[in-house]
């Protein structure tokens, strides 16, 4: 058995989502090699070669594939996949994007966002928004898979020294083109690599209000999240939604300000180290997943949580 | 323009859903049901499209068992003009589903085609990803703005970290995401009307298409439980618990 993994890279260097990827192909499979697709990516596939315990890296470096447009990389992936069992990719939006169009063109289910890898063809995923766990089996030849980041500890970035072949086979299917980015330019962490995380939720009112997170993820260095009534109501945008449709966290301190704790939004939290809720509805589901619970009025408990840090 | 939109019933978004006793299968009986919230920003977006004068005709699909002709009857009154159901009993997969929806693509060749992101019930992501690759037809994902420029679309998408846009030769096909439009609700009389709008009905063998089957599902289970924790009396004490005892913060 062979099994690929995706990496999630910016062309420099290798995301930390590639190693949890990397974590649940070895819980399938002793031989691992990883797949760079990118533009100028020599870096990320240098990086992606101290990773321990694999076997190579294939490194597919073209201008074609520089923005990781769905349509191109998927052409190539499709193609490296022949000669391997299990094709594997965090469930990034990077992931999410490609990987279905993978294995449709290799005929194939894609087994979604799995939380375990129970043997060799079976897993289990979260489905109705988190409020079940299907335990389900593939019957396909190949598996290509997607890995829900926060259910697999990440394996080590460095250590390792794989041997990096280049793949030059070039798909651009030319019918899309990358315009431009907007990416959230911020001093805090990212939402879904942050040790602490501070949600506010539609009890924050406005999304003036959430100013008042601001000072205390600027003490804690915590990244700021959101749940979806608050990016529903417009209080924020969307990227900063926590939830099964938005991102999966687990920190090591979860704070949920002013959230009810629908389980759309504890299914994108609840594998935090240590959940805080502060709400002033005492019976709010939120207080059932934390592990400390305030029951007080957000606009005074976050002025004295600020200055007491 | 013609823009071609799928829509999927599932339950609905308030209902919470538990797995049956025995580990079977989700309790489904007597459950409301509706179509997929993301299904719903897509007919919006593709009505919106023909309120700005670029689409002229918007017809709408659904894959599923003989009730889905509700959720399509649900698009016709919120402004498409007309429906095709491909009767499928059980659940088909976002493959077969793909497979089913390249079919209707071959027949009616839309310019556009808008689908939800995921569907509520599998939380898949990946049937409009699939209809790409077996149509050729280029993507634009988690989309928050659509534009049409000429035989160009012009797409936002919500990614990790902000906003990506990309340029699509059209037709193309865009999944939704939330910000993407409020949807509206259907008035009374529009859905009057959508009684008498046309709905096709076809089964996956009038398409020449077999549906199988790759993945099964041995059994579900709740997700494991937390437990809960204290509550603590002021801000003091959260503070010190977090320093003392959980130590998370210094």
């Amino acid at each position: 058995m062979s099994t690929l993994v995706i990496a999630e890279h910016d062309n420099t260097s290798v995301k930390p989502a590639t190693l949890n990827a990397v974590a649940a192909a070895q819980q399938l499979d002793t031989e691992v090699d990883i797949l760079v697709v990118g533009g100028d990516c020599a870096a990320a596939a240098t990086a992606a070669a101290a990773i321990p315990g694999i076997g190579k890296v294939l490194c597919a470096d073209n201008a074609v594939y520089a923005h990781q447009l769905a349509e191109n990389v998927s052409l190539l992936i499709a193609e490296v996949a022949a000669a391997y069992d299990n094709i594997i990719a965090p469930a990034t939006t990077a992931g999410k994007n490609t990987i279905p169009r993978v294995a449709a063109l290799l005929d194939v289910a894609q087994i979604s966002d799995i939380i375990s890898v129970e043997s060799a063809d079976t897993f289990t995923r979260p489905i109705y928004a988190g409020n079940v766990i299907a335990t389900v089996q593939s019957s396909d030849v190949k598996k290509v898979i997607t890995v829900r980041t926060t259910a697999f500890a990440g394996v080590a970035a460095e250590g390792g020294s794989a041997a990096v072949e280049a793949v030059t086979s070039v798909h651009d299917a030319g019918i899309s083109s990358f315009v431009g980015e907007e990416v959230a330019v911020s001093d805090r962490p990212e939402l879904t690599a942050a040790s602490v995380v501070i949600s506010g939720g539609r009890g924050m009112q406005n999304g003036d209000n959430f100013k008042l997170l601001e000072g205390i993820a600027d003490k804690l260095g915590a990244a700021i999240g959101a749940s979806r009534a608050a990016v529903d109501a417009g209080f924020v945008p969307n990227d900063y939604q926590v939830g099964q449709t938005g991102k999966i966290v687990a920190p090591d301190l979860y704070i949920a300000v002013g959230i009810s704790g629908a389980i759309q939004h504890s299914a994108g939290m609840k594998d935090s180290k240590v959940i805080v809720a502060i709400n002033k509805d005492e019976d709010a589901p939120i207080f059932q997943v934390a592990d400390y619970g305030l029951v007080a009025d957000l606009f005074t408990a976050l002025p004295e949580f600020e200055a007491a840090l | 323009m013609k823009a071609l939109v799928a829509v999927k019933r599932v339950v609905d978004y308030n209902v919470k859903v538990r797995a049956k006793a025995d580990g079977s299968d989700v309790e489904l009986n007597n459950v409301k049901m509706a179509i997929n919230p993301f299904c719903e920003i897509a007919v919006e977006e593709a009505v919106r499209l023909k309120e700005a004068g670029t689409v002229t005709e918007i017809v709408v699909v659904s894959v599923g068992n003989k009730s889905s002709q509700e959720q399509i009857r649900t698009a016709l009154a919120l402004g498409a003009d007309r429906g095709i159901h491909i009767e499928v009993d059980g659940r088909p997969e976002p493959l077969e589903i793909a497979k089913l929806l390249k079919g209707v693509v071959d027949k009616e060749q839309p310019d556009l085609v808008i689908l939800g992101k995921q569907s509520i019930d599998g939380d898949n992501n990946q049937t409009g990803q699939m209809l790409g690759a077996l149509t050729g037809m280029p993507q634009g994902t988690f989309a928050s703005e659509v534009k049409i420029d000429g035989d160009m679309l012009s797409v936002i998408r919500e990614v990790d970290g902000g906003l990506q846009t990309l340029k699509l030769s059209m037709p193309a096909i865009v999944t939704t995401d939330l910000r993407l439009n409020e949807p509206r609700y259907a008035s009374l009389p529009n859905i009057m009307k959508a009684k008498k709008k046309p709905l096709d009905v076809m089964s996956p063998a009038d398409m020449g298409i077999e549906v199988k089957i790759h993945i099964t599902q041995l059994s579900v289970a709740p997700p494991p439980e937390r437990a809960a924790g204290i509550k603590v009396e002021d801000v003091a004490q959260l503070v010190d618990k977090l320093k003392n005892e959980a130590k998370v913060i210094s």
